[in-house]
């Protein structure tokens, strides 16, 4: 198989293979998780689960206060900035944004791409953080496992691709355009059978977390 | 006439050796070789005797053809071919039946072993009746003349690669060159069509060393196929910027915007279309505001809309999503129930748990 | 009645597991930021302490029984089963470092309740005979006395005289009728008297009715410590019962953080049904009556106080303002902690940890934190609303030989009342 003909593959039968698995393995994950049910609470409530769960959704993604934040200043500020490289060369690059458009029939408008580069390249550097703090803080050695590396190394390799592509470094175009794509597919595979899940989780988590709060009347 | 050298023959057409040294030099540059070789390249086609050349027309549109004789005329490029002694080729050859394929078995005779091979189109292998020449089939015909060339010159991407006949569901079986011929030398020079400087400059290569040139992992050479259109696009400022054409008549292609969104596959085609440019340096497709085709490429007749983003998947993504979710929410109610009956069971299942049942082996 | 056993407490693992848990679990990215929220983790400095990895047990059963992937495992042989060893190595990380303060699930960032799930992993744990034997020790005290401290109703009664006599008030026993029903925990009864004087004086001042249950005055609930519903809705009925037989319109949950939860908000759930009267802590029920105009106060403390919030009734209750309203109608040199309200620290004690001595060395250790804030403020007076705290506060207190006196907020509320002749 040659660069052309393998990147034609991954367009094609990759990527109608990884979206398969992507959309049916969401799916099943949501029912999972849904069909499980919860006990409607029978308390008499002192304030609003319902606006409890959809606030946290929101105010979750700061921290709680300013001394959670010195406290885990690393985590918060590398993970954001990890955050913010990735959904912004995931959702704002034109060839991604094109990508979209061609799938879901709309768009929006992209941002210039040596913004998304330098901020691509802020995401690459937060990632490798993120590795060192896990490989070394006492409290990550001991709870990480063999999903958090495989994770880590399934979100490290479209960034990396994708950064390698776009300045056409070290291999030939082809063949790191189709390993990009590979490893976008790769991703979406397992995404949702990875703690990758929070993607979608975390606005169920966070819903459920502040609703426990919300109908106790504790502001979130 | 066949005696004379190059030279010679071009000081007949009005060519002067100042002339006869600028091509050297430009061939020396388009094949990225250093400008010492130039003397070399010059001596070489000065004293180079007409190697025999036979051509061979197989599924194709003679787009080819029509490339390499419609450029400038009398142009270098067309000149070289009195270097040459084109002894078969059925669509220029005057001769008809079987004196035609009578040249070509006579000239396989008389340089058996030296002879250079040019194909174009590619070979049907569905059924050898689809494609004949004088009753010979295609792929008889290339076994049979392969054997006695000193190498093969796959020209387009149908012999190179197989083409829009191979194109998906590919009716006629159709096979490229390298598919057929594993024991002879082939260089291809893909392209719908090729170059034309691309083509001469490879038989100069020939003609000058006597060798191959260089060749990627495609066999196209180098010199020609190493550059990448995207690379050396004079639009790939507007694509670092992201300024893009969305139509063919929008602001942004009167502006001369990059034409990414419109499908252009100039980052994934490797050619000199940008560098050395169409018509006599005239312009390329990019230039001419239409995305690159990606047509040097092997497959590029299978790689989705011409006017797809390179960015964008093949196919009926979402039909192909429709399905996935409908899968999924069987799966899932499936794998959702079922865990529904577990939960259900354990509750149905536990035993009051008394302040007397909490300690191991002390049951009262 | 039958021995606790492996089996039992995984399918007490699988009776707990709803939506939240598989949501949390599936949500969880290992970010660690729980530990640097736990006092167990900052106080040790031991990973092991990491809230989320206490929870381990649990999240390999969730994932072994109710997703595809951890079935596909099972099925191939390829994970782990949860063994007997495995939970008596956790005992230690759910019941002994884990005082389910809530503090974690105040800052997960992917919002995941960790004290909820440490509760219900509690659960799993008792069945399969991994609770720890002084909890054990507790809920049998609960369930055949009627108090995890064994108090008794004479003691009651005895202390009820005590108030009588030195308030001058009328201690009201099985009052049918009456608008609020008094409950106590043991604590109080035991070495807080003064909670139940302040009751006496308060209520008569705000001109309200009140009684206490002779069958039913003890508002602790082990059942909800060790993790057993069955224990904790044998005990909880005979708060409920008892409230519906004297048809009284509120219950009040006295100055204790968990009892607050069982009647409050796990009654309802454990009965499986709705409770024909309110519920409030006693810190609702004041702020009800400042704002009514039913507290009259005079006077100010002239020193500089603070008050700990119990987790229970701060961070895992919603009575948050409460107190500092009233603190600020007796004080006007009330400063706050560095950490307070919903993200209070934890005094180490909650959760069952109090009555486990197991625990009693972390415990303490652990009350460096708090000890830590206290320091930074410099206060007189330590205010607090949970008898289980204020134990844990005034022990801690003396272990680092700190000399600040802790009181109970409604006893300094019923200190400032006007008096009425």
């Amino acid at each position: 198989m040659n660069s052309a003909t393998f990147l034609i593959w991954v367009r094609e039968t990759g990527f109608l293979i990884a979206s398969s698995i992507f959309i049916i393995g969401l799916t099943i994950r949501f029912f999972e998780i849904f069909m499980l049910g919860r006990k409607k609470d029978l308390s008499e409530p002192k304030g609003c689960a319902m606006r409890g769960g959809f606030k946290t959704i929101f105010t979750r993604f700061l921290p709680q206060d300013s001394n959670t934040f010195q406290r885990s200043y690393f985590i918060i500020i590398a993970g954001y900035v990890f955050h913010i490289g990735l959904l912004v060369a995931l959702f704002l690059l034109v060839p991604h944004i094109e990508l979209i458009r061609a799938a879901l029939g709309f768009g929006w408008v992209g941002l210039p791409t040596p913004v998304v580069d330098f901020l691509t390249v802020l995401s690459l550097i937060s990632m490798l953080a993120l590795l060192w703090h896990r490989l070394t803080n006492p409290v990550l050695k001991m709870i990480s496992d063999a999903g958090d590396y495989t994770a880590w190394i399934l979100t490290f390799l479209p960034l990396l691709t994708g950064y390698l592509a776009y300045h056409h470094l070290f291999f030939d175009y082809t063949w790191l355009l189709a390993f990009h794509i590979l490893s976008a597919e790769l991703l979406m595979i397992m995404l949702p059978f990875t703690k990758l899940m929070h993607t979608f989780t975390i606005f169920v988590s966070r819903f459920y977390g502040g609703a426990i709060s919300g109908h106790k009347g504790v502001q979130v | 006439m066949n005696q004379l050298s190059l030279e010679e023959r071009l000081r007949l057409h009005g060519v002067s050796r100042r002339g006869f040294l600028k091509f050297c030099a430009a061939t020396a540059s388009l094949m990225a070789l250093s400008p010492a070789m130039i003397p070399r390249i010059a001596a070489a086609l000065e004293n180079a005797k007409r190697p025999s050349v036979i051509w061979l027309s197989f599924q194709e549109c003679t787009g080819c053809t029509e490339s390499i004789t419609r450029s400038h005329s009398p142009s270098l490029e067309s000149l070289i071919f009195d270097a040459i002694s084109l002894d078969y080729h059925h669509t220029l050859q005057v001769a008809s039946g079987d004196a035609a394929e009578h040249a070509r078995e006579q000239a396989m005779k008389d340089n058996w072993g030296k002879y250079i091979l040019v194909v174009d189109g590619s070979i049907p292998l569905g059924n050898k009746g689809f494609s004949t020449i004088a009753g010979i089939s295609n792929v008889d015909m290339l076994i049979e003349t392969a054997k006695g060339a000193a190498a093969i010159v796959a020209v387009g991407s149908c012999a190179a690669f197989g083409g829009l006949p191979k194109a998906n569901p590919n009716p006629t079986g159709a096979v490229s060159i390298d598919m057929i011929i594993k024991d002879k030398p082939i260089i291809n020079v893909p392209g719908c069509p090729p170059i034309p400087v691309v083509m001469t400059g490879v038989l100069a290569h020939f003609l000058t060393f006597g060798t191959l040139p260089e060749l990627d992992h495609l066999k196209r050479p180098k010199a020609f196929y190493g550059q990448n259109i995207h690379d050396r696009c004079y639009r790939r400022p507007f694509y670092e910027r992201g300024q893009f054409a969305e139509t063919f008549d929008d602001e942004g292609a009167k502006k001369g915007w990059c034409l990414f969104k419109l499908g252009c596959k100039g980052p994934t085609t490797y050619n000199a279309c940008a560098t050395t440019k169409w018509n006599g340096g005239v312009s390329f497709p990019i230039e001419s505001g239409h995305g690159c085709l990606g047509c040097s490429e092997p497959n590029f007749w299978d790689a989705g809309s011409f006017y797809a983003p390179l960015s964008t998947p093949i196919g009926h993504v979402a039909q192909n999503a429709g399905y996935a979710l409908a899968a999924g929410a069987l799966a899932g109610a499936a794998i959702g129930f079922a865990n529904k009956q577990k939960s259900s069971q354990a509750i149905e299942k536990h035993e009051e748990i008394t302040v007397n049942d909490l300690i191991k082996g002390e049951t009262k | 009645m039958s021995a606790p056993t492996l089996q039992k407490g995984l399918n007490a693992f699988a009776e707990q597991i709803d939506a939240p848990i598989a949501s949390f679990f599936s949500s969880c990215v290992h970010c660690g930021m729980c530990a640097d929220a736990c006092l167990f983790y900052t106080e040790t400095g031991n990973p092991k302490y990491t809230p989320i990895h206490k929870l381990e047990p649990l999240r390999r059963f969730w994932k072994q029984e109710y997703t595809l992937m951890g079935r596909l495992k099972k099925a191939l042989g390829l994970s782990k089963a949860i063994s007997d060893e495995e939970l008596e190595e956790w005992k230690e990380l759910l019941y002994n470092s884990c005082t389910l303060c809530g503090r974690c699930s105040m800052v997960c960032p992917v919002g995941n309740d960790l004290a909820y799930m440490i509760r219900k992993t509690r659960e799993g744990m008792a069945a399969s005979g991994h609770a720890p034997i002084d909890l054990v020790g507790a809920s049998n005290r609960s369930v055949t006395i009627g108090s995890p401290m064994g108090v008794r109703l004479p003691a009651l009664q005895a202390q009820s005289r005590k108030a009588a006599k030195e308030t001058g008030l009328d201690i009201p026993f099985d009052q049918v009728g009456a608008e609020y029903l008094i409950l106590l925990s043991s604590m109080e009864i035991m070495n807080y008297p003064e909670y139940l004087q302040a009751i006496a004086k308060i209520f008569k001042q705000a001109g309200k009715t009140w009684t206490l249950a002779s069958d039913a005055f003890e508002a602790t609930n082990s059942g909800i410590q060790i993790g057993v519903s069955d224990i904790a809705r044998e005990l909880v009925s005979r708060v409920v019962n008892a409230a519906e037989k004297l048809q009284v319109k509120t219950v009040i949950s006295p100055e204790c953080g968990h009892a607050y939860t069982a009647i409050r908000w796990d009654a309802p759930n454990l009965m499986g049904r709705k409770l024909g009267f309110k519920v409030r802590h006693i810190l609702e029920v004041l702020e009800d009556f400042r704002q009514s105009g039913l507290l009259k106060t005079e006077g100010l403390e002239e020193s500089k106080i603070t008050f700990h919030d119990p987790c229970q009734i701060a961070r895992r209750g919603g009575v948050i303002d409460e107190p500092r309203h009233l603190l600020n109608l007796v004080s006007n040199n009330f400063v706050e902690m560095n950490d307070h309200g919903k993200m209070n620290w934890c005094c180490g004690a909650g959760g069952g940890v109090s009555a486990n001595e197991e625990a009693h060395e972390i415990k303490i250790k652990v009350f460096n934190r708090k000890v830590t804030q206290l320091k930074e403020l410099k206060v007189d007076t330590l205010v607090t609303a949970c008898a289980n705290c204020r134990i844990q506060l005034e022990e801690g207190l003396e272990e680092y030989q700190i000399d600040l006196p802790v009181v109970g907020l409604t006893e300094m509320i019923a200190e400032h009342l006007v008096e009425t002749k």
